[in-house]
């Protein structure tokens, strides 16, 4: 295991932050702490980096206990959120900066940062400023600058959170076949399921200072471990006491074995999906359809239907 | 129509409380040309008064930029039982009048003093000497390079040292090479000020020097001790020179100004 965290509690005065946290990251993964602001997820990343102390339990990295050590001499990379650019230094001296400090040959610095900047794309601004670069320039620069000490774990904490729609997507996907090159042992912090789902190999969801579940995208979107997870996850509606995925639900204008009825009080057409808003039970739920679909039931406001959970849908019993 | 009045007021204001008066002893200095103004400040006590204002000025801003760095550094990043009641001790300076200062390092440090007293018993003179009027000028200066530092800290937060120390720095590098020019234009600021206010201090150095002609005689004291006794060449020329060593410390805080905001570029 790169890094294996042992029941980490911490409070910040007396509020808690983390509770009881135990985690285990494989060496080479790409994980995603997930969760709510406020659920302790950057508390987590931060005791990992030496950041923060815990309170109690350890922090082993590489095998070695890391919990007494200081940041310095973790060799661990941590990009923030904010990028924490050093703004006095030019780009190329950002980068180089972990290899001054190591006191390392020129020009062995200069071979090494320019890699790095052909490798986040960044080669030709090697003399700008920080303040000269759009954000995420400065979120790959503030990469290439973690990556230049040939870290055993990078850590980034919602590294993609200052950036507008367009960059974050993109910068995602970039991020995804970086790690397929580098195959550092990478962990992040997002509140995002979808770029939790789309960029790691592992999530481990976090709320109100614990770990909830932990697993691949696909067994935490659908073997969710509670109602929480399975909401924080992806869409969710709620029909016959249970909660389900709204594109896991048949819906047919005649009656179904197992089905319930509803009425239909709106048909929203987004593009591709068309969202139907039913009232069953004196519920409001919503079920999610294509749009061929749609056109072939001719759905309208007022409209009876039955609704019943796809087969091999997953859905959770609700605790009344 | 009001704002012309208003311009007019500000500009009368202006002429008869800052343009006149240093207009008239510029006028009186160099009223028989540039060789009275240069004997005066040449003579042995002028001189001597020159070496005395520096040393005590330079030992005060080392001091003052030391103490302010760290002090900043203490304000703004770390939480301290007291923290607030340091803050308001830095600014007790701006407050109080330097001649009670000069009082009060005296009833502390004179002769007859137990602190003082035991100093003496070891051969070191503070009043009436250097170290006294050193301790004063730091006094009176204290709060402006904490003040001007502590903004641009602020600003800074500390994000920037993490990353340092992630990458390997320890703390004494971070400072040099992320925390020191991330402030370096607001410490240029700060310092500057601080020995402007160094340079013409008056009142606590008053006290504290036992104003000993050729001892303990800074450039201020010495204006004024030459005009009690009507040399008024040398108390003007001196009083220029002080005037002009002003003039030029703040075209210099007007230099550093406007870099605080574009750091970097």
């Amino acid at each position: 295991m790169a890094i294996e965290v042992r029941d980490v509690n911490k409070s910040f005065g007396t509020t808690p932050v983390l509770h009881d946290v135990s985690l285990d990251v494989a060496a080479g993964s790409l994980t995603a702490l997930l969760g709510p602001s406020g659920g302790g997820k950057s508390t987590l990343l931060r005791v990992i980096a030496g950041l923060e102390r815990p309170d109690t339990g350890t922090v082993r990295i590489s095998g070695v206990d890391a919990t007494r050590l200081s940041p310095q001499r973790r060799n661990v990379g941590f990009v923030f959120q904010h990028y924490a650019a050093f703004k006095h230094l030019t780009v190329f001296r950002n980068v180089a900066f972990g290899l001054e400090i190591r006191k390392r040959p020129k020009d062995e610095i200069r071979k090494r940062v320019m890699e790095l900047l052909e490798l986040v794309h960044l080669e030709k601004l090697a003399d700008r400023y920080p303040s000269q670069l759009s954000g995420g320039q400065r979120q790959r620069m503030a990469l290439a600058r973690a990556l230049a000490v040939e870290p055993q774990v990078l850590l980034l904490d919602e590294p993609f959170g200052a950036l507008d729609a367009q960059v974050r997507k993109e910068l995602r996907t970039w991020l995804r076949r970086l790690h397929d090159e580098v195959h550092v042992t990478t962990v992040f912090v997002t509140h995002d399921q979808e770029e939790a789902i789309e960029v790691a190999d592992t999530i481990v969801v976090l709320a109100g200072g614990e770990v909830v579940q932990a697993g691949s995208p696909g067994e935490v979107y659908d073997n969710p471990a509670n109602p929480f997870v399975m909401r924080f996850l992806g869409p969710v509606t709620e029909i016959g006491g249970s909660l389900v995925r709204p594109h896991d639900i048949e819906i047919s204008p005649d009656p179904v074995e197992g089905g319930s009825p509803a009425v239909v009080s709106r048909v929203v057409r987004l593009g591709f999906e068309v969202r139907v808003e039913v009232e069953i039970g004196g519920h409001e739920a919503w079920v999610q359809v294509t749009r061929e679909q749609a056109d072939r039931l001719g759905l309208g406001p007022g409209d009876t239907v039955h609704l019943r959970p796809a087969p091999g849908a997953r859905s959770l019993v609700l605790a009344l | 129509m009001a704002k012309h009045v208003l311009r007019v007021v500000a500009v009368v204001y202006v002429l008869f409380l800052l343009v006149l008066p240093v207009a008239l002893i510029v006028w009186r200095t160099f009223g028989d040309g540039l060789a009275p103004f240069a004997e005066a400040l040449t003579s042995p006590s002028a001189l001597h008064a020159f070496t005395v204002t520096l040393t005590v000025a330079g030992w005060a801003v080392l001091a003052n930029t030391v103490f302010g760095v760290g002090a900043a550094l203490l304000l703004v990043r770390h939480e301290f039982p007291g923290k607030r009641l340091l803050g308001a001790f830095i600014d007790l300076p701006m407050a109080v009048s330097p001649v009670v200062v000069g009082l009060a390092l005296i009833l502390v440090y004179g002769r007859f003093s137990p602190l003082g007293g035991l100093l003496e018993s070891w051969g070191i003179q503070v009043i009436f000497s250097t170290p006294g009027m050193v301790l004063a000028t730091v006094f009176v200066s204290l709060p402006l390079v904490v003040r001007a530092v502590v903004p641009v800290l602020e600003e800074l937060g500390d994000e920037q040292e993490q990353a340092a120390h992630t990458l390997g720095a320890s703390r004494l590098q971070s400072f040099v090479r992320i925390t020191l020019p991330g402030i370096r234009w607001a410490l240029g600021y700060g310092v500057v000020l601080c020995l402007a206010r160094s340079l013409g201090e008056y009142g606590a150095v008053a006290v504290v020097s036992g104003r000993l002609v050729d001892q303990t005689q800074t450039l201020t004291l010495f204006v004024e001790e030459r005009f009690q006794n009507f040399d008024q060449p040398a108390a003007f020329a001196a009083a220029t020179a002080l005037a002009l060593i002003a003039v030029v410390t703040l075209l210099f805080t007007k230099l550093l100004r406007p870099k605080d905001r574009s750091d970097g570029n």
